[in-house]
């Protein structure tokens, strides 16, 4: 069967199958399981009330982020729910022996971030967390997806979840891309093109010299968005930029083993003439910096377009129309000079140190606009340590911005960091959904250009501008 | 978590004629705090169903007393986004034990049957007959029976099928889970683990 021509994707895949079951899901293995606060307290008390163990447990990483403070991390959390969540984490990792970075370890971060960047993650590997965004760790070559508690309980207690396998599409991007075009107007060009429930059912593979010429970062924020167009998950080949990226990193093998892996690893990657159930085009020219102006990530346009129209639409005018009352906006509207009441610049979509150096390069010798709230939200305390090492703290405190802790933070808002009802958020962020920043709070996500640029002008403007 | 057996619901449903319905509407983040699974359906569409005062929001289908029913019927794409369970929670809590929808997103599909809920998913044009249907007579009753794999209106008998795998199909029916079958077979689960190499 060797001479098969084989995706990258179900060469991971059928790696995994612990066992098939006649017109039911796979038996499928898991390598590394994240988990944090939010998602798995229900998922211990499973295993306490049946009397299970954990099988595994060098095989789950704990981490706090969703729920955690991005100030004054070292007194305690005022929050008594929050508090409690964070102490549920801590005491059911000790419980069962699982490595924990909760708030103020200096590896504390948001989970997609601090995987990577500790060399947990690797390229092959089957990756699971409480949490859709965990299709970001499929920039590495691995299989990488969300669970929901039920499943968490599974991986703990037999390593193994219960999963049909998905359909197979692969996305090439080629050419080169424009001025001020980041990997986050990539994603968000290709979510608008598909819609948020186009890749449903199916995998990605993200293919094409656009991701091969893209940083780890980029490719991780690329992979992060996968879920936004319904996909379970989306995965680029490993290459020498994924190799350099995890050499030397502290869980990454070492020595015979680094090598023993390196030649494995080289394997991973899609055979020519392997087939795949759905596959898209893009051209990289056709891709200008992104903004969205609608209540999901779907609902995205080139920056200095207007918003389309009600009759432009294939259908769904009702939820189209809910949508931009929700927003505040009109059809056929111009984005640009729309004025903005908050920047965020973070999360497990941009809030890697690549994120950050963009951010300043628009912000450096500029003063941040004096009506705007900026919350800039390093995705881990190592990310914390590159800013400041690198002299990205110096420029933002310049300009009049304040650095804050890691962690989730107005991502999802579950902590303090709400957007007020009513008010518009730059965000760098994942999801525009109604009251995702908090209750009425009104989301544009963008890049790190177009948050920095708003932040700046005060307004929604072309980051090509500045630049 | 073990749940009630799934086998024929018949009952009366409340109709959501909205698109991508995703779960930070079903449930919002910061509902999220607990660390049991209680009273989530307290907050089940909270930020569609209540005020900021907490009072509720007259024109929303849950505060409106003429729909009620185990079976919630939403607009296509439901359910996307977070991968919270809590969603599901949140519904089954509330009292549904079934979501209508023409397509449904993945990780909550999954979600919803792992703790008892059947997400049913039915044609374009069934689900506008649905929604005609109640719109015309809010006391519409339909008929799922899980075996048969069929949903009915029963006043005029209309009647279309839905997948749902052999597997899951039996848990649901008996009221099995997935980690009673994983831990049943966990010799063959540790053997995988010591020849497999990452």
């Amino acid at each position: 069967m060797s001479n098969n021509p084989s995706t990258l994707f179900d060469k991971v895949w059928d790696a995994h199958v612990v066992r098939k079951i006649e017109d039911g899901p796979d038996v499928f293995f898991i390598d590394r399981h994240f988990i944090h606060e939010v998602t798995s307290p229900v998922a211990f008390l499973g295993l306490e009330s049946r009397g299970i163990d954990v099988m595994f447990p060098d095989c789950t990483f704990a981490t706090a982020d969703h729920n955690t403070p991005t100030i004054n991390q070292h007194l305690p959390v005022a929050d008594p729910l929050s508090a409690n969540q964070l102490q549920a984490l801590e005491r059911n990792s000790a419980k069962y022996g699982i490595s924990h970075w909760g708030l103020g370890d200096p590896k504390n971060g948001i989970v997609h971030v601090v995987g990577p960047e500790n060399g947990i993650t690797l390229p092959g590997m089957t990756i699971v967390c409480g949490d859709s965004h965990t299709s970001t760790h499929g920039a590495f070559g691995a299989i990488a997806f969300g669970i929901g508690t039920s499943e968490v309980e599974m991986v703990l207690s037999s390593q193994c979840i219960m999963q049909p396998k998905p359909k197979k599409m692969r996305i090439n991007v080629n050419g080169k891309l424009g001025k001020a075009v980041t990997p986050k107007d990539v994603t968000l060009y290709i979510i608008a093109k598909l819609t948020t429930a186009g890749a449903t059912g199916y995998f990605v593979e993200y293919a094409g010299d656009v991701f091969e010429n893209m940083s780890m970062e980029g490719r991780m924020t690329v992979c992060n968005m996968s879920i936004e167009m319904g996909a379970r998950g989306g995965m680029i080949a490993p290459d020498d930029t994924t190799f350099n990226y995890i050499n030397g990193r502290e869980k990454a093998p070492k020595g015979a083993a680094w090598d023993k892996a390196l030649a494995y690893w080289k394997t991973l990657k899609t055979d020519v003439g392997a087939g795949f159930d759905k596959e898209y085009n893009f051209d990289a020219a056709d891709i200008e910096p992104m903004i969205t102006y609608g209540t999901n990530p779907g609902m995205g346009m080139g920056i200095s377009k207007h918003i389309p129209k009600a009759t432009d639409l294939a259908g769904g005018v009702a939820t189209y129309e809910k949508s931009l009352k929700y927003m505040g906006f009109e059809e056929d509207q111009l984005m640009i000079g729309k004025k903005v009441d908050y920047v965020f610049i973070g999360s497990c979509t941009n809030g890697r140190i690549e994120d950050f150096r963009a951010f300043a390069s628009i912000v450096k010798g500029r003063k941040k606009a004096d009506h705007i709230t900026a919350w800039i939200v390093p995705g881990s305390h190592i990310v914390e340590a590159q800013i400041k090492e690198e002299g990205i703290l110096d420029i933002l405190t310049e300009a009049g911005f304040e650095l804050r802790q890691p962690g989730c933070s107005a991502c999802l808002a579950m902590n303090d960091d709400k957007i007020p009802a009513g008010k518009y958020a730059v965000s760098t962020s994942n999801r525009n959904f109604e009251g995702r920043q908090g209750p009425g709070s009104r989301t544009l996500l963008a890049s790190p250009f177009v948050a920095a640029a708003a932040a700046v002008t005060g307004v929604v403007t072309d980051p090509r501008e500045l630049l | 978590m073990a749940y009630d057996k799934f086998t024929i619901l018949t009952s009366t449903a409340v109709p959501l004629p909205i698109e991508n319905v995703d779960t930070d509407q079903i449930i919002p983040a910061r509902f999220l705090k607990a660390t049991e699974r209680k009273n989530f359906g307290d907050n089940l569409f909270r930020d569609w169903r209540y005020n900021n005062d907490d009072t509720p929001k007259k024109d929303f289908v849950l505060n409106n007393p003429i729909y009620s029913g185990k079976i919630l019927v939403g607009g296509t794409n439901f359910g996307s986004g977070s991968s919270r369970e809590h969603a599901a929670w949140a519904l089954y809590d509330y009292g549904f034990r079934c979501v209508v929808s023409s397509f449904f997103a993945d990780i909550f599909k999954g979600n919803a049957i792992n703790i008892g809920i059947l997400p049913v998913q039915v044609s374009d044009a069934f689900l506008d007959q649905i929604f005609k249907a109640i719109e015309a007579d809010p006391a519409t009753s339909i008929t799922i029976d899980l075996e048969a794999q069929t949903i009915k209106l029963n006043a005029t008998g209309a009647t279309e099928s839905f997948d749902i795998n052999g597997y899951k199909k039996h848990n649901l029916i008996n009221g099995f889970d997935d980690i009673d079958y994983l831990q049943a077979m966990k010799a063959e689960i540790k053997a995988f683990a010591t020849t497999h190499s990452i």
